[in-house]
C-alpha cells in the first residue's frame, strides 16, 4: 500500500526466494509425471494437479497480482477449453478406424519406450491441460479474488 | 494386514476428531491427516496411481479449505437442532444398513476380482494398447468412455464456479461493501 511495487504482498523474502528454487522443479516433476504416465504411476490427471499446485505456490508466496501476470484466469479458461476440446478431437479421430476412442496407433513404437502406446500420452496431455487450468482457474476465483476483497 | 488395519483405525479417529473439534483450522488439519492416511492405504494396497493423485488431490483441497473458509464462523447447532441432527443421522445410518445389508453380504472376499473382465485387460493390455502401465491403458482405452464422462463432470464444476463466483458479478457488490463502512 506505500510503494508503487508494494512489498507487503505475498510471504516473506524467505518463502520468495525457496518458491524461485523450488517452483520450476515442481512443474518440471508434473510434467515428467505427465508425459510417463503410460510407462510409470501417475497420468494426466496427477500430473495436471501438480502443475496446479506449483502455479498456486507462486500465487501463495508472491500475491495475487505478480503471479497472475504469469499466467492469468483467462488464459486459464482457455486451456482448460483446449484440454476438453483436444480430448473430445483424439476420441473422434477414432472413427479413422472405424469407432469411437479406437486407439488409432497403438502399435507403432515400442512398449517400454516413451513413444509409444497410440493415443494415451495424447490423451494424458489433454487431461493434464484440462484439469491443471481448470483446478487452477477455481483456486484463484475461489481464494485468490476472495483475499483482494477482504484487504 | 495389520497395517491397513491400524491406518483405518486412525482414518476413523481422524474423522471423528474432524467433526467434533470446535476450531475450524484444527478441523481441516484432521481432514489432511485422514487423506494422507488414505494415500499410505492405497500404496499398502499396491495402488500407486491412486496414492499419486489423492496425495496431490488431498494437498490441493487442503489450500483451497484452508485459505477460502478460515475467515468463516463455524455454525454450531444448539439444543433442539442438534437433537434432530442427530436423530436424522442415526436413521440415515439405519436405512443404509438396512438396504446395504444383502448387496453387502455378496460382495466377493476381499483380493478377489468382483469382475473376470479383470483378468482379461491384465493379460491382453500390453499387446493390445503398447501401454507399460496397465492402469493407463485401461482409463484411457478399454475405459475411454468414462474418463470422458469424469472430464465432462470436471469440466462442467470448473465452469459453475467461474459462473457463480467470477470477478465480474463480484465487482458491484465489493465496491458496495466498501463504501459503506
Amino acid at each position: 500500500m506505500k510503494g508503487t511495487d508494494r512489498p507487503e504482498q505475498g510471504m516473506t523474502l524467505i518463502v520468495k526466494t525457496i518458491t524461485r528454487l523450488t517452483v520450476g522443479l515442481i512443474m518440471l516433476f508434473g510434467i515428467y509425471i505427465v508425459l510417463h504416465g503410460h510407462l510409470s504411476p501417475g497420468g494426466g490427471f496427477a500430473g495436471g494437479v501438480i502443475i496446479a499446485l506449483s502455479f498456486i505456490h507462486l500465487v501463495l508466496a508472491f500475491g495475487r497480482d505478480r503471479a497472475l501476470k504469469i499466467f492469468s484466469q483467462s488464459m486459464a479458461s482457455l486451456f482448460e477449453s483446449l484440454g476438453a476440446l483436444l480430448f473430445i478431437l483424439i476420441a473422434v479421430a477414432g472413427y479413422v478406424g472405424g469407432y469411437f476412442f479406437l486407439n488409432v496407433f497403438a502399435h507403432k513404437g515400442h512398449p517400454f519406450r516413451l513413444f509409444s502406446a497410440g493415443i494415451i500420452p495424447l490423451c494424458n496431455i489433454a487431461i493434464c491441460l484440462k484439469v491443471g487450468a481448470g483446478l487452477f482457474a477455481v483456486f484463484v476465483v475461489m481464494v485468490a479474488f476472495r483475499l483482494g476483497a477482504r484487504e | 494386514m495389520l497395517e491397513l488395519y491400524i491406518l483405518l483405525i486412525f482414518m476413523i479417529a481422524g474423522a471423528i476428531i474432524a467433526v467434533e473439534i470446535g476450531d475450524l483450522l484444527s478441523a481441516i488439519v484432521a481432514v489432511g491427516a485422514v487423506g494422507l492416511a488414505l494415500s499410505v492405504a492405497f500404496l499398502i494396497l499396491k495402488a500407486p496411481d491412486l496414492a499419486i493423485t489423492q496425495l496431490v488431490v488431498e494437498i490441493l483441497c487442503l489450500i483451497i479449505l484452508i485459505r477460502a473458509t478460515i475467515t468463516r464462523d463455524t455454525l454450531e447447532p444448539n439444543g433442539r437442532q442438534a437433537i434432530v441432527v442427530a436423530v436424522a443421522a442415526l436413521a440415515f445410518m439405519a436405512l443404509f444398513i438396512f438396504f446395504a445389508f444383502a448387496p453387502l453380504n455378496e460382495m466377493p472376499p476381499f483380493g478377489a476380482p468382483a469382475m473376470r473382465v479383470s483378468g482379461t485387460y491384465l493379460a491382453n493390455g500390453l499387446r493390445q494398447t503398447g501401454a507399460a502401465n496397465i492402469v493407463s491403458s485401461i482409463i484411457l482405452d478399454y475405459r475411454g468412455y468414462d474418463t470422458l464422462g469424469e472430464a465432462t463432470i470436471l469440466f462442467t464444476a470448473v465452469i459453475g464456479v467461474l459462473a457463480v463466483m467470477r470477478r465480474v458479478g463480484k465487482k458491484r457488490q465489493d465496491t458496495q461493501e466498501g463504501e459503506e463502512p
